[in-house]
């Protein structure tokens, strides 16, 4: 990045933030489509996001899903600003409050001082998920609802590699449909990695870029895939039993959730994250992104087929 | 050793690339790179790997192709994807299982419970 662009950077914030002076500004990791940074504005610590420029998206709904969850008594970062229509720093934006802690998911299962964090983190995480699932959906306009199942068959299909186990675990996830009654605000990338976690606990679920209208049961599924349990002995972020998690969630919502519609999303997202390590090799493999990092992520699908089996093999069919 | 070449082996000569990575590259990176590094170094046991597994590997997943009567692993997924085997699916995934184990010995045998 030009020294230029993060004076410029520098400048835009300065407006946005209606102060005289923005430092110790910093790039801080981003994704494909959008870049974080880190800067200080009088005493307060502050994130922005901001669309990477060249890329399709923006802040669409993803401010006011961080309001109403906030509202709801999700632990969120604050919105500072939603700068999603505004044009002071040349595309679409969004400031948050930073919050201090942890995302390292090795760090936060292994480290010393999480280990309190470790024995209420499951509880935790079923609260905060279920006062997300009970906000009205209709309080946010604009999100879609998403059918995981027809969106990863037809994705597995155009990556156009034959994969047998991930064609029965669709087969089989479409024929076992849970009779869903309930449609919610999701998460949609609810687990390790996108928590920030302190001494205590939770401090705060980030990263709501893919919020969605879905059942709940999907976000406490991601949660226990194996790959987001970081090597960790329990299901639950590596940390917590299913009954610990169900239990924090029926704390709430006065009712507890069907360990097999659980089960079943935990399919759906062994599933999905395997079909998504086929889909970032092929980013290195068509040339799209070349990376050794990406590539090696092709040689991890075999861990959710492996995962997939032993889910399918064993309980209720 | 496998003529016509001469040694260190294709296993051999990884096995020094190994080395040096894990003895001299990675204590001398930080941070990303050594992260980077880490991704490497495992790349390189996964090649050796195959290299050690493969051939029979390849004889036990025709094998289980067979077993379903289908020459490769794009016909049986596209029976499946056609619902052929819609009544029996867990049992189709206990069939796969030697494959996949397979596959994990080679790219982490350490996942395998």
């Amino acid at each position: 990045m030009a020294k230029g662009t993060n004076t410029e950077l520098q400048q835009g914030l300065a407006a946005v933030m209606e102060t005289e002076s923005i430092t110790d500004l910093q790039r801080l990791s981003g994704g494909a489509s959008r870049e974080t940074w880190r800067f200080k504005a009088g005493n307060s610590d502050y994130v922005l996001q901001r669309v990477r420029a060249g890329t399709v998206g923006g802040f669409q709904v993803e401010p006011r899903v961080l309001a109403v969850a906030h509202e709801a008594g999700v632990p969120v970062p604050e919105l500072v600003i939603d700068g999603a229509n505004r044009t002071e720093l040349g595309v679409p934006f969004m400031i948050v409050r930073a919050v201090e802690g942890e995302t390292i998911a090795r760090k936060i299962l292994r480290d010393d001082e999480y280990s309190r964090a470790r024995g209420a983190l499951t509880t935790q995480l079923g609260i905060a998920a279920a006062r997300l699932h009970q906000v009205d959906p209709a309080r946010v306009p604009g999100l879609v609802e998403d059918d995981q199942v027809n969106r990863y068959t037809t994705i597995l299909q155009d990556l156009g590699e034959p994969h047998p186990v991930f064609e029965a675990a669709l087969r089989w996830l479409e024929r076992n449909r849970p009779d869903s009654a309930m449609s919610c605000i999701v998460h949609g990338d609810y687990r390790l990695g996108n928590m920030m976690v302190n001494s205590d606990g939770l401090a705060a679920v980030l990263d709501w870029e893919i919020a969605h209208i879905g059942d709940p049961m999907e976000d406490l599924g991601w949660l226990c895939v194996r790959a987001w349990r970081f090597g960790g002995a329990f299901p639950a972020a590596g940390v917590g039993t299913y009954d610990e998690l169900l239990d924090a969630y029926a704390s709430v919502t006065g009712v507890r959730p069907d360990p097999d519609v659980l089960r079943w999303w935990e399919i759906l997202g062994t599933m999905k994250w395997g079909i998504i390590c086929i889909s970032q090799a092929a980013t290195h493999l068509t040339g799209i992104v070349r990376s050794h990092e990406l590539a090696a992520i092709g040689r991890r699908v075999c861990e959710n087929e492996y995962d997939l089996i032993d889910l399918l093999s064993k309980g209720p069919q | 050793m496998t003529a016509p070449h001469d040694r260190p082996t294709a296993a051999e000569l990884l096995e020094a690339l190994r080395e040096w990575m894990e003895q001299d590259l990675f204590p001398g990176v930080e941070g990303r790179l050594q992260f980077h590094t880490r991704v490497a170094i495992n790349m390189v046991d996964i090649v050796a790997r195959e290299l050690e597994l493969g051939p029979d590997q390849v004889v036990r997943h025709d094998q289980v192709l067979a077993s379903f009567g289908m020459k490769d692993d794009a016909e049986l997924a596209a029976a499946i994807r056609a619902g052929t085997f819609d009544e029996e699916l867990p049992s189709v995934m206990t069939r796969l299982l030697p494959v996949v184990e397979d596959k994990l010995r080679v790219a982490n045998p350490r996942y395998l419970r």
